[in-house]
């Protein structure tokens, strides 16, 4: 069971952190007992996922008038997954709305209101329902900008978890991270940290373009430790920008979202075998960061893409391609393998639901066939 | 409506000789709607947004006629600078939204805008114009749902003309009084008479007024008819050339010129200058689409996104 950090009581860490570091800097400048407060205390923030969501909304609520939120029970349920926690009692009815069973309907006012200048949050439940609304995601948001040659922007987010949780089955487990980021005119991040979570979701409110934001709802719980930076009001990571989790020069893993940490587990238990991996978070699906992939795979060789989306046209595809397509393909002493969700619709049980996802173990046994060791 | 009936005709003709390509949905016949719905609305504040059956909507809230035609042609001079084309007419300056492909897309869109509006405290009606097609939609349903729950300054108007391309409305559904549709929601629903443009402004009065004082959205289903086919390619199987002949009788524009003459508004030299005008400007219309460049080839990539939040085009990056 995972636990997680009542927003307040997170920020009041931060808070206590930067009072006690000013404190310490004031008092060494003032007192002449400075040198006995020689180092200023190490303040390491720990916040959920679902509080670092919860928290950039809530600030780019209170920056921008024009932002609103709407959805499935995000407001005085404090939503599905209490993601918008506390949102509604704070900003009440005008910025954040309950809405209906409806999606086509909801997500479709969402479009056009952001076609007459507000800038919505819109929150499907999950990302299997934005399928009642991918007309609305597509013909309308996409291609609205493009159709009227730049007369209407359609600055609107889409937001909600994304693949699989847990025992839900079929109609409930799909990835789109595929689906969304083939079309032209749609941003698609999805973020697997809590900085992530927070720097990318800022950014794609204030990008005047249609952002599809994937979350995941099995590691809204997960806490991740935060800089200081990051817990800044304007603290924004910019889209086509991947991160190195860690640093390794004999294979380089690329994966998104919760997938990430499957890479960075793998990387741990092969130290044992003398294999440093290089773990490449994506974060921007639509822009992908070719750029870190390619110099990566210069350095280290070899590759394996991880996701939890089927291979068939994933992104893991996608990656091979650009790959193949780059001076890259000049450096790899193997071909790219791709570890992936199986090519069956999720199974309930969970014998099956744990065959039909990709697992650490799969990861070990792909880079040990790139590398060809045992 | 005389210049717009003359505008489509000449899009049909240019057609012919694929000067026009793809999709061509034209107006004919229901002009009465248009002029209808431009009077009664407030044509400085309010907005309008249709599907695609939208080259004349915009050169009634304002745009430049010949703008529109070269739009249809391709050129870089169109309001969407050759990109949407016949279907995707856009002029967010005139307050016209859109020129929409997927029947029943527009629908959320139109009461989104009203959304805006009302959030924002501004004084404007979007009108959200759909065909008798576009009523058996789940959006429109869920729209309308909306749109009375949230109580949004949006009029939802139904031109139908009797057939969803060539499915007629009887056989879309098991009853054929389409207003009846918005019952459901507990909003005010009416049937008004398409041909003449006065009985269409006297049917929209209300409901803009309604929904400008903050009493929501309207439902109103206008009946009128278009002559030619749902588009180019139509071989109008599904009707009697009869029934078409028995509509041309009460035409719009013949409706307005009868009155015309029998008030005697205008003389009978006045009414000759005026088809000469309209000849004329329509003429000028296909000239400056005929002599526009083709748009360059670049600026296919630099409109799919607002640049300044995406700076990945490979162009544009050298």
């Amino acid at each position: 069971m995972s636990s997680f950090l009542v927003s307040p009581v997170t920020v009041k860490m931060a808070t206590l952190c930067k009072t006690i570091r000013s404190a310490t800097a004031t008092a060494s400048k003032l007192s002449q007992f400075s040198r006995l407060l020689s180092t200023t205390p190490r303040c390491n923030v720990q916040m959920a996922v679902r509080d670092a969501l919860n928290s950039a909304m809530d600030e780019e609520i209170e920056r921008d008038e024009k932002v609103f939120l709407l959805g499935e029970e995000v407001a005085q349920y404090d939503g599905a997954y209490k993601v918008t926690k506390g949102l509604w009692k704070k900003w009440g009815d005008k910025r954040v709305l309950d809405t209906p069973i409806t999606e086509m309907g909801f997500a479709g006012i969402a479009v056009g209101a952001a076609m007459a200048g507000l800038r919505p949050i819109c929150e499907f439940m999950t990302f299997n329902f934005s399928m009642q609304a991918i007309d609305q995601v597509i013909n309308s948001a996409a291609k609205t900008f493009y159709m009227s040659a730049g007369q209407v922007p359609v600055p609107i987010v889409f937001r909600g978890p994304n693949g699989a949780a847990a025992g839900v089955a079929a109609q409930h487990s799909q990835c789109f991270a595929s689906w969304y980021s083939q079309c032209p005119g749609l941003i698609v991040a999805s973020p697997y940290s809590s900085e992530d979570c927070r720097g990318l979701l800022k950014s794609a409110v204030r990008n005047d373009n249609p952002v599809v934001f994937l979350e995941n709802e099995l590691i809204y719980g997960t806490s991740f430790e935060v800089s200081e930076e990051a817990l800044s009001k304007d603290f924004l990571v910019p889209f086509g920008k991947a991160k190195i989790e860690r640093t390794g020069s004999h294979v380089t893993l690329v994966a998104h979202s919760k997938a990430v940490g499957l890479c960075l587990e793998a990387a741990n238990e092969l130290i044992g075998q003398g294999v440093e991996c290089e773990v490449i978070n994506l974060r921007s699906l639509r822009p992908l960061d070719d750029q870190t992939i390619i110099e990566s795979v210069m350095k280290t060789n070899h590759l394996v893409t991880v996701e939890g989306g089927w291979h068939h046209c994933g992104i893991g595809a996608e990656v091979v391609a650009l790959i193949m397509e780059s001076q890259a393909f000049n450096y790899l002493d193997a071909p790219v393998l791709r570890v992936t969700g199986a090519d069956v619709p999720m199974p309930y049980a969970k014998s099956l639901e744990d065959l039909a996802l990709p697992q650490v173990k799969n990861v070990l046994t792909a880079v040990k066939k790139s590398l060809n060791i045992s | 409506m005389l210049f717009w009936r003359k505008f489509e005709d000449k899009l049909a003709a240019v057609y012919i000789q694929q000067k026009v390509r793809g999709f061509l949905h034209l107006y004919n016949g229901q002009e009465a709607v248009l002029a209808g719905s431009l009077h009664a609305m407030d044509s400085e504040k309010d907005r309008m947004i249709t599907a695609y059956r939208n080259h004349v909507q915009p050169i009634g809230m304002g745009v430049d006629p010949k703008r529109v035609m070269a739009e249809l042609y391709g050129k870089g001079t169109g309001t969407s600078q050759g990109l949407g084309g016949s279907m995707h007419i856009f002029s967010k300056a005139h307050r016209f939204y859109g020129g929409h492909g997927i029947v029943g897309g527009q629908i959320p869109l139109g009461a989104g805008i009203a959304f805006a509006d009302k959030y924002f405290n501004r004084d404007s009606v979007t009108l959200t114009f759909m065909g008798d097609g576009a009523v058996r939609q789940g959006s429109l349903h869920e729209t309308l749902n909306l749109a009375t729950l949230w109580q949004l300054p949006v009029v939802f108007i139904v031109e139908n003309n009797g057939y969803a391309m060539g499915t007629s409305v009887v056989r879309t559904a098991s009853h054929t009084d389409i207003y009846k549709l918005g019952l459901g929601y507990e909003m005010p629903c009416s049937q008004v008479e398409g041909m003449n443009p006065v009985d269409v402004a006297k049917g929209l009065e209300p409901a803009i007024d309604l929904a400008r004082k903050g009493g929501g959205p309207s439902f109103i289903e206008i009946k009128t008819y278009r002559y030619r086919g749902h588009s180019m390619s139509d071989a109008q199987k599904y009707r009697t050339k009869k029934e078409v002949e028995e509509y041309r009788k009460i035409d719009p524009i013949s409706q307005v010129l009868e009155i015309i003459k029998q008030k005697k508004y205008a003389s009978e030299k006045q009414i000759k200058e005026i088809d000469e005008r309209v000849a004329k400007r329509v003429r000028e219309c296909e000239q400056y689409a005929e002599q526009s460049p083709f748009p360059e080839d670049n600026i296919m990539y630099d409109v799919v996104y607002q640049q300044k939040d995406y700076p990945f085009i490979p162009h544009k990056i050298q």
